[in-house]
């Protein structure tokens, strides 16, 4: 897995809730048995139209959002399938980070989603519904606006043409030192060959 | 100190604390199909690892394959290279496989309770998040997603953080009609489709008691769309009859099923033991449920009408105007006046042998209504021998239904069966996503039953009404 250093990038958002596994990536672009090409196939009911051209209505086909790598969205994204492939679909389109709103119980992400995100060195951030609304502000007043993301110190800033907007996140330490330097878990975990083995020998 | 059963079974499998609330936990059965797991193999692969423990690990095809007459021979190209690298890894690391042709093969999370394969107390992971399923024997079954798939093949266990416990009691007597489908889906209609996010939760109460394997199977399968990743049901003589009848080659038998027996009747929640959440709902006038909109939670009962945009309350108007739009349906409109396209009988949720009982006696005698495609598509092999021995089959297909092998068909649509744009469909299954069930397609959610009497209808249909 790759570090995650702090980078600058352009912000695009999709204004929905409930975005679901399916619509980041339908089944028929499932049927891969390689880790890679998924990029072109993200939200891609959405993206493209009937006859596969692009939507020009769709935020990503937008010339100001080319080349995103932040992505806004609104609550519970990546609901749904476990299917890893929406993952790789947000990533290899090029976005390193997935911002979304938590408030009053509704999580910014589901589980499962987020858990993958994880394994992958994609960052998912949570921030308030306030947050992400003035968020959404800037991005309908400016589009193609940039931020900067620094995971050491947990903070996103907007570069609004009005001035900085800084957002503090917070992320687990752990999830937040594995990122940092790029740690594979399985190779971690078979440090615990021993533990595993012993567990075994009493278990089955 | 008092422990839910989540809690029991969860701490029997710590191998190790890794800090900060994770734990390494073993992992005692791990399933594996065709769509999530060639990268995992991959993955071993580049590293030169090895599946650690090819005994406790079990595969099947059934998302890709078609459930035609010609099934053997895929003609997808891409298809075909997916359920063959599944043939290829499993025999590379000596992973016991249910084949394409094998009177084992079906829905993965069908055939793992039918061979015995799942037992009270233990873990079970799959790479798809219906692994829920299983929770109905009292394990802790969760969906993972490939670089876990990856992370168990290696190592057998996974790095985990505890969920929270959430109980859910379902009270009073399920009426006549209504069915463990229209419990679920209420529940989901009642919290949302994130209202289990980061729980386990574990149903319990009358109803719950009274509901046979198959139905607890259906309402732990649906888990996940109320957002948590597991749901449990505490093992009981159902449970445990469910495992000693009929042939489940890999379940204890005589003595030692006799010696678990008493074992698994230690797992259950102790009296005193805290949840973290708590919800009650009361089945004794609980309506079929059919679902409106795109999301699982967008669910209402069968004599009720489409909602008001604003009168949603898991959802904003700006989401069910969304809905809406997309299933072509206004505010005001009867449930029993939407007609129907397509049946769909099937998939892990309602795949079993009962569901498929449930629908033919609804349907038995009648006809598809005209302009109705049905199909009906056994969720496993052994499901499909079982029903035919009964002669469902001939139920259906005098009425006109198309009577299939076992896969997952249209529940997601990956193979040949799937919607056209704007054509809608009466589906046993669990999601009702935008394109779930094919581009453009749409999708209600009921029950067996509900389905078939949607089919004879041509529109949705009171099934306590018949």
């Amino acid at each position: 897995m790759e570090k995650f250093k702090t980078f600058t990038g352009i912000v695009a958002g999709v204004d929905r809730a409930n975005i679901d596994t399916d619509a980041i990536i339908p089944k028929e672009y499932l049927r891969s048995i390689k880790r890679t090409g998924f990029g072109a196939a993200l939200f891609s009911d959405w993206r493209y139209t009937a006859d596969g051209s692009d939507n020009p209505d769709f935020v990503l086909n937008k010339p100001e959002t080319a080349g995103a790598e932040i992505l806004v969205a609104r609550n519970n994204f990546g609901c749904g399938s476990s299917r890893e492939h929406a993952v790789w679909a947000v990533q290899q389109y090029g976005f390193k980070v997935v911002i979304a709103p938590q408030e009053n119980g509704i999580p910014a992400f589901a589980d499962i989603f987020r858990n993958n995100c994880a394994k992958n060195g994609l960052l998912t951030i949570e921030l308030t519904e306030a947050q992400v609304n003035e968020i959404f502000q800037i991005l309908e007043r400016e589009p193609g606006i940039k931020a900067t993301v620094n995971l050491e110190e947990q903070r996103v800033t907007v570069h609004a043409s009005t001035g900085d907007k800084v957002y503090r996140f917070d992320v687990d330490p752990a999830l937040k030192d594995k990122l940092l330097k790029g740690l594979d878990d399985i190779a971690q975990t078979l440090q615990y060959e021993s533990d595993i083995a012993a567990y075994e020998a009493v278990n089955r | 100190m008092s422990k839910t059963l989540f809690d029991k079974i969860w701490d029997a499998h710590i191998v190790r604390d890794l800090g900060d609330g994770e734990v390494l936990l073993y992992i005692d059965r791990h399933l594996v199909h065709e769509v999530t797991s060639p990268q995992a193999f991959e993955g071993l692969r580049l590293a030169g690892r090895k599946v650690r423990r090819p005994d406790l690990t079990f595969a099947t095809m059934d998302h890709n394959v078609p459930t035609d007459e010609n099934r053997m021979n895929i003609t997808d190209p891409i298809a075909k290279a997916q359920v063959d690298a599944l043939s290829q890894n499993c025999s590379d690391t000596k992973v016991t496989l249910f084949a394409l042709g094998d009177e084992r093969q079906g829905v993965i999370h069908i055939i793992g309770p039918e061979q015995g394969i799942i037992l009270p107390g233990l873990t079970v992971v799959c790479g798809d998040s219906h692994t829920a399923t299983h929770g109905a024997f009292g394990t802790i079954a969760f969906g993972i997603g490939t670089s876990e798939v990856e992370h168990v093949l290696a190592t057998q266990t996974l790095r985990q953080k505890k969920p929270k416990n959430y109980k859910v009691e379902f009270s009073g007597r399920l009426p006549p009609g209504v069915t463990a489908k229209d419990m679920v889906l209420k529940l989901i209609g009642t919290i949302g489709t994130a209202g289990g996010t980061g729980c386990a939760f574990e149903f319990c109460g009358e109803a719950v008691r009274n509901l046979s394997m198959e139905g607890r199977l259906t309402i732990c399968n649906m888990a996940i769309e109320a957002g948590a990743r597991a749901g449990l049901i505490a093992p009981d003589q159902v449970t445990f009859d469910y495992i000693s009848s009929g042939n489940r080659p890999y379940a204890p038998k005589g003595d030692e099923l006799e010696k678990a027996i008493g074992k698994w009747k230690t797992l259950y929640t102790d009296d005193g033991a805290q949840f973290d959440h708590e919800i009650t709902i009361d089945v004794s006038n609980l309506a079929p449920q059919v679902t409106w909109g795109t999301s699982p939670g967008m669910v209402t009962d069968v004599t009720g009408s489409v909602p008001a945009l604003d009168a949603v309350a898991e959802y904003s108007p700006t989401d069910v105007r969304a809905a809406l739009d997309y299933m072509g349906l206004e505010p005001g409109m009867k449930m029993t006046d939407i007609k129907i396209d397509t049946v769909f009988v099937g998939s892990c949720t309602n795949g079993r042998l009962q569901d498929l009982r449930d629908a033919a006696e609804t349907i038995k005698g009648k006809k598809v209504a005209p302009g109705v495609r049905m199909l009906v598509v056994p969720g496993s092999e052994s499901v499909r021998y079982a029903a035919e021995k009964e002669r469902l089959d001939r139920i259906f297909v005098e009425a006109g239904a198309e009577w299939r092998y076992a896969g997952c068909s249209m529940c997601l649509a990956m193979n040949a069966d799937k919607l056209a744009d704007k054509e809608r469909c009466a589906s046993t299954s669990n999601r009702n996503f935008e394109g779930r069930q094919g581009k453009g397609g749409r999708t209600h959610l009921v029950s067996p039953a509900m389905a078939a009497a949607a089919a004879v209808a041509g529109h949705f249909t009171d099934i306590r009404e018949l």
